[in-house]
């Protein structure tokens, strides 16, 4: 067959119309809703810390390492143990994130306490805001999430973290990170780390739930966020928070 | 006037077939749904809540452990969960013929029990060496009601 320059075109401009109008009504027909009975507009998880219950046990730290299969040596949640002496100045300690807790502290006449940590979810997180291609979001229900197929692993936004809770997966070189057990709160669950803290001193909490005693508990206590002067709107409140905390 | 027209047209065609051909592409690529929620896309949600659960949780151990439940619930322990102390269950639960591992008493009391500074005061410690000389936790105490 002999195409003529002016022919090849002509196919070339037919091929393309129907091509596009194939991608269009592909985007009008849509993706399907999904099918369960969890409404993501009904929730806006966050977490609740006494840091005078914390005993750094560590289980939360084991049961986060168990239920998300974190790679050894990496932590989506871990807990730090500070002292301060007296003039201010904070020791930390948080032997391999404090997974077989910790070797006792000699001295007893300094203040010394215990600071689990995890993913703050904030309202306004600076990882969300660099990262380019949209790999890393806040969902309806409040929750920051990685999209581990769309994710570069270019980083940006472990470096944005101001609280240090990203890493890179060492095996899929992807950015990987707490989910706040996002497959067992939209199933009615509590997140691993709150299931198995002996003591209570992490509680999932969801601040669109009228009857959650969250409400009660912030008009009741002192709170503070971490790193208040982020301005990141984190969600993750701690009770009893001493000034040295970074 | 324009009757060099062609010059211009030809090339304006190929930007045209150009855009057209970058339109195409991105509609093919991006999913039909993305920015549905906002700049991301929303099968991500459900990607993420495919994670396997580990840990079954309260409920689920106490429907077929009550025995064990009502004597934690008398005891200190009564707010512990089974699996802080026995490790994520989940597949226990769904496949009763798996059969969990009792946990190591020298270590788990310990990592809560053991004294130190930076527990709260008014939770209870013990120096193992001082306390029990080496004997095991269990030897005395009932680890689901800890009294003697």
């Amino acid at each position: 067959m002999d195409i003529s320059r002016r022919g090849l075109f002509h196919i070339g401009g037919k091929l393309l119309v129907v091509a596009s109008v194939g991608a269009t009504l592909e985007q009008i027909i849509g993706a399907e809703p999904p099918s369960d009975a969890y409404r993501m507009a009904d929730h806006w998880w966050g977490m609740l810390i006494d840091i005078d219950k914390c005993i750094g046990c560590g289980s939360c730290v084991r049961a986060c390492s168990q239920e998300n299969n974190v790679p050894k040596g990496y932590f989506r949640t871990w807990v730090e143990r500070y002292q301060v002496d007296e003039n201010q100045q904070p020791t930390v300690d948080s032997p391999d994130g404090a997974m077989n807790g910790f070797a006792p502290l000699t001295r007893d006449d300094l203040k010394a306490f215990f600071v689990p940590k995890l993913c703050n979810h904030c309202a306004d997180s600076p990882c969300v805001q660099v990262c380019p291609v949209g790999a890393t979001f806040v969902s309806p229900d409040g929750v920051v999430l990685v999209d581990k197929e769309y994710c570069l692993g270019c980083r940006y936004c472990v470096q944005a973290c101001p609280y240090g809770c990203r890493y890179l997966h060492p095996e899929t070189d992807t950015v990987d990170k707490c989910t706040l057990c996002y497959h067992r709160i939209t199933q009615g669950l509590t997140t691993a780390c709150c299931e198995n803290c002996p003591t209570q001193a992490r509680v999932l909490v969801d601040f669109k739930n009228p009857q959650d005693p969250v409400h009660e508990f912030l008009r009741k206590n002192m709170v503070q966020v971490l790193k208040p002067y982020m301005a990141t709107k984190a969600k993750v409140y701690y009770k009893d928070l001493d000034g040295s905390v970074r | 006037m324009f009757h060099d027209s062609g010059h211009l047209i030809r090339p304006a065609l190929v930007l045209l077939a150009a855009v057209v051909i970058f339109l195409v592409i991105r509609a093919a690529v991006i999913p039909k749904d993305f920015g549905k929620y906002g700049h991301y896309r929303p099968a991500a949600l459900a990607l993420v809540r495919s994670h396997q659960i580990a840990y079954a949780g309260q409920e689920t151990c106490v429907m077929c452990h009550d025995d064990q439940a009502n004597a934690r619930k008398a005891g200190k322990h009564a707010h512990v969960a089974c699996e802080a102390c026995h490790g994520p269950q989940a597949a226990h639960a769904n496949d009763p013929s798996i059969k969990p591992k009792l946990p190591e008493v020298a270590d788990l009391c310990r990592r809560c029990h053991e004294k130190d500074a930076a527990k709260p005061s008014g939770f209870p410690q013990v120096v193992t060496v001082e306390h029990s000389g080496g004997a095991k936790c269990n030897d005395c105490h009932q680890p689901h009601n800890p009294r003697m």
